[in-house]
């Protein structure tokens, strides 16, 4: 099968989102499956799991900073998307890999372990706790969303990300530190070296060729 | 009378959370049109309906784990009274 990989480069949350919808519809009509990779700017993300108590920043204070919340259609609880992290977004027919949501997941997570080891990182999962961790610390956040057998929304990397930011939440519900791929090698990096790194194991783990 | 199941999601899930419903009792919903959304921890799956009718009732609540096979709601479904009437 074949992935159209599309690059949004720094787009607004909602933007992005009508793009998902859009392509999923035509991966729903028989297109090829789709990869999107994009940044956000600063915004809080609401799953369909989400507790109010994790967004630990009033509203007021949330305003001041110019952060929107969303309530969004995603399993999962609050993440915080920001400049640095990388996104994907894959749109794949599903009934391709199983119909199976967690077999989906457990994929995703080889994905980003796998990218991982690109950069001598090494990362794993930690049972009960979707993700990829580097030690104790989340390195990647992921939730999906499933209409139809076919995905939406997706994985979220840090890989520059000011890890400050996260103070405002309680990442997925969870009391956890957060980490990204320049803390961990310590030196800085530019995310378009992680991105082809990602397109190259995403590809590789869901079996599609780049078109 | 059709029901409409919580479907398969996966080796080894069991359950699933109702998040929100797209219809309404009484309503007109078409074959394939989404009906219920549930989530399972990182995942939402919206559950569709294979026929086209009426919604007759809802048998469980948003917020409420509800078991893989469970029955969530019946729809009436379209053609069957003129089929009965032939």
């Amino acid at each position: 099968m074949n992935c159209k990989v599309i690059d949004l480069g720094i787009i607004d949350y909602k933007k992005a989102y009508d793009f998902q919808k859009k392509y999923a519809q035509e991966v729903l009509n028989g297109s090829d499956q789709v990869l999107i990779l994009c940044e956000h700017p600063t915004v809080l993300t609401m799953g369909r799991l989400a507790k109010e108590y994790n967004v630990l920043f009033s509203k007021d204070k949330l305003k001041e900073r110019g952060v929107e919340v969303l309530n969004i259609d995603r399993g999962g609880d609050v993440t915080l998307h920001t400049r640095g992290q990388l996104i994907a977004y894959p749109i794949l027919n599903l009934a391709n890999y199983d119909k199976d949501l967690r077999k989906y997941l457990y994929k995703l997570e080889q994905v980003v372990i796998d990218l991982l080891s690109d950069f001598d990182i090494v990362a794993n999962r930690l049972s009960g706790k979707t993700g990829a961790w580097v030690g104790d610390k989340k390195i990647a956040s992921i939730g999906i969303g499933v209409r139809k057998w076919v995905s939406i929304h997706g994985l979220a990397l840090n890989v520059n990300t000011d890890l400050n930011q996260f103070a405002m939440i309680n990442p997925c519900g969870l009391d956890v530190s957060m980490t990204s791929v320049a803390q961990v090698i310590g030196v800085d990096i530019e995310i378009s070296k992680v991105k082809q790194s990602l397109i190259d194991c995403f590809c590789k783990q869901f079996e599609l060729i780049k078109g | 009378m059709e029901e409409i199941k919580l479907p398969e999601l996966g080796e080894d899930i069991e359950k699933a959370t109702v998040a929100c419903f797209h219809c309404n009792v009484g309503d007109h919903v078409n074959a394939d049109d989404d009906i219920v959304e549930v989530v399972t921890d990182k995942a939402t799956f919206n559950v569709p309906t294979k026929v086209s009718g009426n919604i007759i009732n809802i048998l469980v609540a948003v917020g409420q784990e509800i078991k893989i096979g469970q029955v969530i709601a019946h729809i009436d479904e379209e053609g069957n009274n003129e089929s009965e009437n032939q």
